[in-house]
């Protein structure tokens, strides 16, 4: 039963550019994958390690702008994605030695900090990252000779990164380390007690949760060609939170149910409404004050209750 | 006058606004141990506030505090009936706050449009006074001056008065402090009210030197987090050291190292946290 709706799930999600009719609603599923991939990286973090962060758009950032440098000054596609990814991990690490400092309160606090710091950097040092008015890139890589120009391709290239994502995800919750993450949020003392070393192990998870961030940053440059500060700022860091959190933290569906929530919101929304933040806003305190377990969870909780109260 | 010395008059008038800004940011996180992420927010919906009543022609310092009061009643609102609801969940009050401070930018945008408004300096400060043989401007004095009377004045109320002893314990143990008969909740609803009276507050006497524009709130809060995580939070003594090395490091950093302005200030911040991660006035976390 699962399984079949899992490769129905698959089949339904690689059919998307044959059904879906119009290629502005192909970049739009292109661009829930994507932050699909986003919110998976960050849910590692906020869901099975308990450590909620607000700086991880920096993170995503720094990929997308270390590609985007990487590639105007010349660099083929391959050295491109390799530096990103690499610089964004060491930036990862500097990150986590920093913000794992603090737990709670004090970890979110420094994750916005950072988070600022990069911001700072990308909206000023106007000779590295071009201030305002950003970096562009000409073109998307072809690997194997496929062409990802068109939304189409670019749409099957995303879903295979996302479909990684999600297996390695499978993978990282059914593992040891998996479990061992979730014990130091629940019982970090115990944990510690019974020999594992919490700190390393959360220094581990913050770096795995690095990777997808950088990979979805990598993807958004090719998906826009494009970046500038605005990717770094504290509302995207707030946006891909409100993403994890309205899905359902620590959940495997929640994340990507919330990714497209947002995106769809953002793009489909936006269309009608012109306070996009405001709405942002709203139903991110709706959520947390009616619904604080988050939609995937909170749903499963109704529909269990109704089938209870039958 | 020469450049250091602008430079040095500037800092020192950031910091005074800084410290009235993270003086009630401080409070609020050492006593409910909430980030209040709408504190950014307090400020400029005090300093936009503010521009609609001088445009009714109320002089400037009735303004000031008639907007602050504005901004305390909001922030009260907020806290009895929005914060109050998620008690100890510290995460949702932490994503409650971010997300009211969206809506907050958003209807500031709608209300006051995109443009910066300029507040106009008060009628008497305007000019220069000279002192030892040279001109300072005599606004950036008197914002000088009513931060150190707004320190002197909450030093007062924090260790002479009965409440502020009854907030003290609060911020030492909650728990005790409820044992021995202290109501918390409503300790909180004042410190809360407190917090945005002065950050609503500084926002306007701010206005005439950094004037109101979309985006304020997002510059405003990360300096006062800096000042918070430096100094220690719940300490008075700390928000006020803080954001004056804050306000030097920002208005000197800005002026040396202008594409590094950001890593200046926050450097320092990052030093502090892995030598003295409770922040150089406050008490380590029990």
């Amino acid at each position: 039963m699962k399984r079949l709706a899992l490769a129905g799930a698959v089949v339904v999600l690689g059919t998307v550019p044959l059904w879906v009719g119009g290629t502005y609603y192909v970049n739009v599923a292109s661009q829930i994958l994507l932050f699909g991939v986003f919110a998976l990286g960050v849910n590692v973090l906020v869901g099975y390690a308990g450590l909620v962060t607000l700086g991880h758009a920096g993170l995503f950032g720094i990929a997308a702008y270390t590609g985007a440098r990487l590639l105007t000054g010349g660099h083929g596609h391959v050295a491109a994605a390799a530096g990103a990814v690499v610089l964004t991990l060491i930036a990862a690490a500097v990150f986590a030695a920093l913000s794992l400092r603090g737990t709670g309160l004090g970890f979110v606090m420094i994750t916005v900090a950072l988070g600022q710091i990069v911001w700072g950097i990308a909206y000023r040092w106007i000779s590295i990252t071009n201030g305002d008015n950003g970096v562009s890139i000409t073109g998307r890589p072809s690997p194997l000779g496929l062409s990802l120009t068109s939304a189409a391709g670019f749409y099957w290239a995303t879903l295979l990164v996302f479909l990684v994502a999600v297996g390695s995800m499978v993978i990282f919750v059914a593992s040891p380390f998996g479990t061992s993450v979730r014990g130091t949020r629940d019982q970090p003392r115990r944990m510690n007690a019974l020999g594992y070393h919490v700190w390393m192990t959360r220094f581990l998870v913050f770096l795995f949760s690095a990777f997808w961030s950088a990979v979805a940053g990598l993807l958004f440059l090719y998906y826009n060609q494009f970046v500038s500060p605005q990717v770094v700022a504290l509302t995207a860091s707030a946006e891909v939170l409100l993403m994890v959190i309205s899905g359902g933290t620590g959940t495997l569906l929640g994340p990507i149910v919330g990714a497209a929530l947002v995106v769809i919101m953002k793009s489909v929304a936006s269309a009608y409404i012109e306070r996009w933040n405001f709405v942002l806003g709203a139903i991110f305190v709706a959520i947390v004050v009616f619904m604080p377990e988050g939609l995937v969870p909170g749903t499963v909780r109704l529909a269990r209750w109704a089938w209870a109260a039958r | 006058m020469s450049l250091w010395l602008v430079l040095s008059v500037n800092s020192i008038t950031l910091g005074g606004l800084l410290f009235l800004l993270s003086a009630g940011f401080s409070l609020i996180f050492g006593l409910m141990k909430i980030p209040n992420l709408t504190h950014g927010s307090f400020f400029m919906l005090g300093a936009y506030l503010a521009t609609s009543l001088l445009a009714r022609g109320l002089d400037f310092w009735t303004a000031a505090i008639v907007s602050g009061l504005l901004v305390a009643a909001f922030g009260g609102l907020i806290e009895r009936f929005i914060l109050r609801r998620l008690p100890g969940a510290e995460l949702a009050q932490v994503l409650v706050t971010l997300g009211l401070s969206f809506m907050i930018a958003d209807v500031c945008l709608m209300v006051w449009t995109g443009d910066p408004i300029r507040i106009d300096t008060p009628g008497g400060l305007r000019g220069a006074t000279s002192m030892l043989g040279l001109g300072f401007p005599t606004y950036r004095l008197a914002i000088s001056l009513i931060a150190v009377l707004f320190a002197a004045a909450l030093w007062a109320l924090l260790d002479r008065t009965r409440l502020g002893a009854m907030i003290r314990a609060g911020v030492d143990d909650p728990e005790m402090a409820r044992v021995a008969g202290i109501r918390v909740s409503r300790l909180f609803t004042i410190v809360f009210c407190l917090g945005a009276w002065l950050a609503g507050f500084a926002g306007v006497i701010g206005g005439p030197i950094l004037s109101v524009y979309p985006g304020l709130d997002q510059e405003m809060l990360p300096l006062a987090l800096v000042v918070v995580i430096l100094g220690g939070s719940g300490s008075l003594l700390g928000s006020l050291v803080g954001s004056f090395v804050v306000g030097f490091l920002y208005n000197f950093g800005q002026a040396m190292f202008p594409e590094l302005a950001y890593v200046v200030l926050f450097l320092p911040m990052l030093l502090v946290l892995v030598v003295r991660p409770q922040g150089l006035f406050g008490r380590p976390a029990i």
